[in-house]
């Protein structure tokens, strides 16, 4: 597939890695791969952001603290929501997926090992907490569309999984 | 114009009623995970519907918004299938109707991405992902309820032997459909109602279930003439925005 990067203005950039997605406080929506433009104009800067989910009712709240962050450093936002081309968790950054785990989040498997976890035909989602593969499946929605709930075999901790997205 | 408007209708309302419906279920699916799922792909389906409504209030122009869209038109000017209506009786039904529809759904969508409307391609590519997940959990219950049992497999195959009249609906076109399809906006749907029905037999043969025969099927939908249960869904949904109108969160 194509992964296209994003064009973000540097200054930009830095302000946008302090936001984060409300559901999800440790990651940052730079990290998540949600931004797809940072741009400036004067002091005006122009973002475009993409749902993960097209249901997600984070992005408002995104928007939101977008434009707040800004608004601290001078600029004034003007946030657009683009649909295309759709998120992928292919643009999740390295960083973004040791957040996750360290936040108790099981990062995403590639598509065929997502499907083969989520049918609980192989064991191959790793526990967050104690590292262990001896997980099972407990439902293939968790708390939020993105992602689906475990638990762990060895500690029998319950944690999320983010799901494959490609 | 009007045909566009009315096709993304025959989409797009089936996704709003059906979320709708399961919406309903919050707080009493028949356990935590199901009804997680359940609300989960209720969100899915409202966030689709929004995308497609925020598409149509664009093409009507003020003051339409998705909310006028959504919540101030009349019974006869929703254009989703009977299925979509259908109520939320046991646990099988809710299974048995979005499995029926999940499999339209996603074949619809795998098509739709490669529309010549940018817009209506953006947003089945985004949906086409989501519905995937949605096909597999529904036709993973049609198998744990056909093949568990003796009493949930008769009770998944009375759900599917009653909701399968209103399969055909989903693949009767209307002059809209046939105006977009003209034009390479639209998906010609009665393309892949072969590999519909193979695919619904395919599961519920591996459910250990008999795919139904029915010499009549049920339909108006698409044209707007509804079963009698869909004034009760819109006058829960849109009593707020009657009452007080321009109400915002």
């Amino acid at each position: 597939m194509t992964v296209l990067t994003p064009e973000i203005d540097a200054r930009l950039g830095a302000i946008l890695r302090t936001v984060s997605d409300p559901e999800i406080p440790v990651l940052s929506i730079m990290d998540m791969g949600v931004v797809r433009k940072a741009e400036l104009n004067g002091t005006v800067a122009e973002i475009a952001i993409t749902p993960t989910y097209s249901g997600c009712p984070a992005m408002d709240v995104i928007g939101d603290e977008i434009k707040k962050a800004l608004a601290v450093h001078g600029f004034t936002a003007n946030v657009e929501l683009v649909l295309a081309p759709a998120w992928s968790t292919d643009w999740i950054t390295p960083e973004g997926r040791r957040a996750l785990e360290k936040y108790g989040i099981a990062a995403p498997l590639d598509p065929i090992s997502d499907k083969d976890a989520l049918l609980g035909n192989r064991k191959l989602v790793r526990c967050p907490q104690c590292g262990t593969n001896n997980t099972h499946l407990v439902s293939q929605f968790g708390s939020t569309a993105c992602k689906a709930l475990f638990q762990c075999d060895e500690c029998l901790e319950p944690f999320d999984y983010f799901k494959c997205l490609k | 114009m009007q045909h566009l408007i009315h096709y993304i209708f025959g989409i797009a309302d089936n996704c709003l009623i059906l979320g709708q419906r399961l919406g309903e279920l919050c707080g009493h699916g028949p356990s935590l995970e199901t009804d997680i799922a359940l609300t989960n792909m209720s969100l899915d389906l409202l966030g689709q519907t929004r995308s497609y409504y925020q598409y149509v209030a664009k093409l009507q122009g003020a003051p339409a918004t998705e909310d006028t869209v959504a919540f101030l038109r009349t019974e006869r000017e929703y254009r989703n299938v009977l299925l979509a209506e259908q109520p939320n009786t046991d646990f099988a039904h809710v299974i048995a109707r979005h499995f029926y529809f999940d499999v339209f759904h996603l074949l619809l969508l795998e098509k739709l991405q490669h529309s010549n409307d940018a817009t209506l391609a953006a947003i089945a590519a985004k949906a086409v992902k989501e519905v995937s997940y949605h096909k597999r959990f529904t036709s993973d219950w049609v198998k744990r309820l056909g093949d568990g049992t003796a009493e949930s497999h008769q009770r998944m195959q009375d759900a599917i032997d009653a909701l399968f009249i209103f399969t055909d609906e989903l693949f009767q076109q209307t002059d809209a459909d046939l105006a977009m399809i003209e034009t390479g906006v639209g998906i010609d749907v009665t393309v892949f109602k072969e590999v519909y029905y193979n695919t619904v037999r395919d599961i519920l043969t591996e459910a250990t279930l008999v795919m139904p025969e029915s010499p009549y099927f049920r339909s108006g939908g698409k044209s707007g003439i509804h079963s009698e249960h869909m004034g009760y869904i819109l006058a829960e949904m849109q009593y707020m925005q009657r009452t007080y109108p321009n109400m915002t969160w």
